[in-house]
């Protein structure tokens, strides 16, 4: 491999006392957020292995079939709520936290309460998956966990929110980042959209589609006000960071993020376009998803500006050939985003894989990758050790990479396919079954590069905490290249 | 930082307007939703009046007897919604009416006695608004959870749910809830066997059966050919 720490430009001289400080505000977190990252990264491996099964039962009915727990329709949520809650809002604890300290220079004090924080999210979460397991679950959409889990997550989330506001309250910088922006606009929604969803659809379900229209409001705004702005925070930070040059406008990152905040959380109607809602409700959110594409690309936009001819020095910094890919695949999950909110594509693609597709594009090819990314460069910071192997690093990139767009092309094609035959009333359904089997043993496929890309970095991280320190002397910097670049935030 | 308190409200405002626009105000509308006749009652002059029934007759859509209500926690339980839907899109939308799945396209009201929606976002097995008019018998229903594969040999993607079913020795007379399999079945029970359902496939056949969208409403007529 090239090593990336030789091709650093050096913009901005380094300033030893902020060194000190950022070294003060890592060491600060460091238990809490290795605990995160750790977290996050043992349900992304359960995530992986229930999305394996779940996609060959898809093809294969019969697979662990004879159990009620096996079944299909309860492994599926289980799969999700793996992937949103576990890895990604552990994911998203663990930069999220770091991020607004290191850019508020305020060292976290009292890291234990977020263990203690942390213990708790993971054990609702647990709690509420064995309840999915026994029949607990709410058949709704990403709000599956049962009413007696998801207070436990609320009051665990209710500390490490605080505990984010806290830091950025405490501030040493006068200047607030983009990247601040974003992640304090995320810890903010985050428990007011997942309360009201609670409220709503839950604890106290409203009536008849209402409830259908909040679990859309819920979903959309999940995606777009707390997946989004993280992944978003994680790019804005890294790429100026490891380049050594800063983003390409202000006005720009304003513009995108008052886009995004103005029309992020309206689209979700859209995949009810058509269905048993007023006009009024589809109308507005189709508005609102054309509108999304403007937040997206001025997003990528102003990031690929920033990086305009050094994108060969981006794709050997392996942190940021994650969110490089990430950011890519944002703008393709825009486009298409907005391309389903008018009728034409909407009446094809509506109830197929064509829309699993999608949220796949967003939660794993766009805000996974990112993070992969983030974690990549935060963790030796941290932990104060490099990554055991770099082999592994790039084997989980293009496991991922690999994986992710082969899943992307299996579902989406495949969702066409069957939207098209589903929409020609002579074509029996059988056959729309039939032909949609070879599309999803593709997506198994992918499923599996997957998986070898996530046990890549399950393996090279849980090296790093039990025997980093023994391999750290011997091979050198592998993606701790910007050291003597921490002064230039 | 000056400018903190306008960037709240903004950040604010991005969380409150999409609540207030979408959730509340079809809260607002929706949730008042009551059951109908299927005409308005008319006034003097001969117009329906808004919202108002007709006294004495059936009111629409009918509440689910006990028994489908239990089948109905079933049905959510074994995540039957993240492959069927229970919604019908109109005619000139999409071929559900075409397939035969409604005779008319479902509206806001159809929903309104339902604690819990099932509308469903994805279509990997066939909507089943209307199942319980398109397969009126019981046994067809069980055989199919029994094994989906008596139905639709080969080509059939949906599990099985064996869990909800007996495999007992015949005692006697067979059971009379018993499966009744096609003659030579290769999935049929050895002989002196019998499959018998369970209660949860009892009451979730019941609830199947209740899947009906035979009543016209106001809003939403099924037209006749």
């Amino acid at each position: 491999m090239s090593n990336p720490s030789q091709s650093k430009p050096q913009s901005v001289p380094v300033d030893p006392a902020m060194l000190a400080a950022l070294g003060a505000v890592d060491r600060s977190l460091r238990f809490p957020v290795v605990f995160f990252t750790g977290c996050a990264i043992l349900w992304l491996i359960l995530a992986s292995v229930l999305a394996l099964v779940t996609s060959i039962q898809s093809f294969q009915p019969d697979f662990l079939s004879s159990l009620p727990c096996f079944t299909y329709g309860r492994l599926y949520p289980l799969a999700s709520n793996a992937m949103l809650f576990g890895w990604g809002c552990n994911a998203i604890f663990a930069v999220s936290l770091w991020l607004i300290a290191r850019l508020s220079m305020a060292p976290v004090r009292d890291g234990g309460i977020l263990m203690i924080a942390g213990s708790f999210w993971n054990f609702g979460l647990t709690l509420g998956m064995f309840g999915i397991l026994s029949g607990d679950l709410i058949p709704v959409e990403s709000l599956e966990l049962p009413g007696y889990a998801t207070p436990i997550l609320l009051i665990a989330y209710a500390l490490i929110g605080a505990w984010g506001v806290q830091a950025f309250l405490s501030r040493q910088k006068k200047t607030v980042n983009v990247s601040q922006w974003y992640v304090l606009g995320a810890l903010f929604w985050f428990p007011w959209i997942y309360m009201i969803a609670q409220f709503m659809v839950v604890w106290f379900p409203v009536r008849g589609v209402v409830q259908s229209i909040v679990s859309h409001w819920f979903n959309a705004s999940f995606l777009n006000l707390w997946f989004t702005p993280i992944a978003l925070a994680v790019a804005y930070y890294l790429i100026p960071k490891i380049l050594g040059r800063p983003i390409y406008s202000y006005s720009l990152a304003l513009f995108g993020f008052c886009s995004l905040v103005l029309v992020g959380s309206w689209t979700g109607m859209v995949h009810m376009i058509g269905g048993p809602i007023p006009i009024w409700l589809s109308s507005t959110s189709i508005v609102a998803s054309v509108i999304m594409i403007m937040p997206v690309g001025v997003v990528v936009l102003n990031l690929f500006l920033s990086v305009k001819g050094s994108f060969a020095e981006m794709w050997r910094s392996l942190a940021l050939r994650f969110v490089l890919f990430g950011i890519g695949s944002y703008l393709l999950a825009g486009i298409f985003g907005s391309a389903m909110a008018f009728h034409s594509v909407s009446e094809i693609v509506h109830f197929t894989t064509a829309i699993s597709a999608y949220h796949q594009q967003l939660i794993y090819a766009f805000f996974s990758m990112v993070m992969f990314g983030g974690l990549y460069f935060m963790v030796p910071r941290l932990s104060g050790r490099e990554w055991p192997s770099a082999d592994l690093i790039y084997l989980h990139f293009w496991g991922s990479a690999v994986g992710i767009l082969i899943i992307v092309f299996a579902l989406f094609v495949g969702g066409l396919i069957s939207g098209i035959q589903m929409n020609d009333p002579e074509v029996p359904f059988v056959e729309i079954a039939e032909s949609l089997v070879i599309w999803l043993k593709m997506n198994s496929i992918g499923i599996i590069c997957l998986m070898v890309g996530h046990l890549a970095f399950a393996v090279n991280f849980f090296w790093l905490l039990v025997a980093g320190h023994l391999v750290s002397s011997k091979q050198g910097s592998v993606v701790l290249e910007s050291t003597n670049q921490e002064g230039t935030t | 930082m000056k400018h903190f308190p306008v960037l709240f409200l903004f950040v604010l405002s991005g969380l409150a307007l999409p609540f207030l626009g979408l959730v509340l105000s079809s809260y607002i509308q929706l949730g008042s939703l009551e059951r109908m006749t299927e005409n308005l009652s008319l006034d003097d002059e001969g117009n329906p009046i808004e919202g108002k029934p007709i006294e004495g007759e059936p009111l629409f859509p009918r509440k689910l007897p006990g028994v489908a209500q239990q089948g109905k926690a079933v049905y959510a339980d074994l995540g039957c919604v993240y492959c069927h839907t229970q919604q019908v899109r109109r005619p000139d939308y999409g071929a559900d009416i075409e397939r035969d799945w409604g005779k008319r396209v479902t509206v806001a009201r159809d929903y309104v006695t339902q604690k819990r929606a099932l509308i469903g976002n994805l279509r990997i097995g066939p909507d089943l608004t209307t199942i319980g008019e398109r397969q009126l018998d019981a046994n067809w229903h069980h055989l199919l959870l029994y094994n989906p594969q008596t139905a639709f040999e080969g080509t059939s993607s949906m599990p099985r749910y064996p869990f909800l079913y007996k495999v007992q020795e015949v005692e006697g007379a067979p059971s009379a809830n018993a499966l009744q399999f096609e003659p030579d079945s290769k999935y049929a029970p050895k002989k002196g066997y019998e499959v018998v359902p369970t209660k949860r496939a009892e009451v979730l056949v019941e609830y199947l059966l209740s899947l009906k969208l035979d009543y016209s409403l106001p809003e939403a007529k099924i037209i006749e050919e």
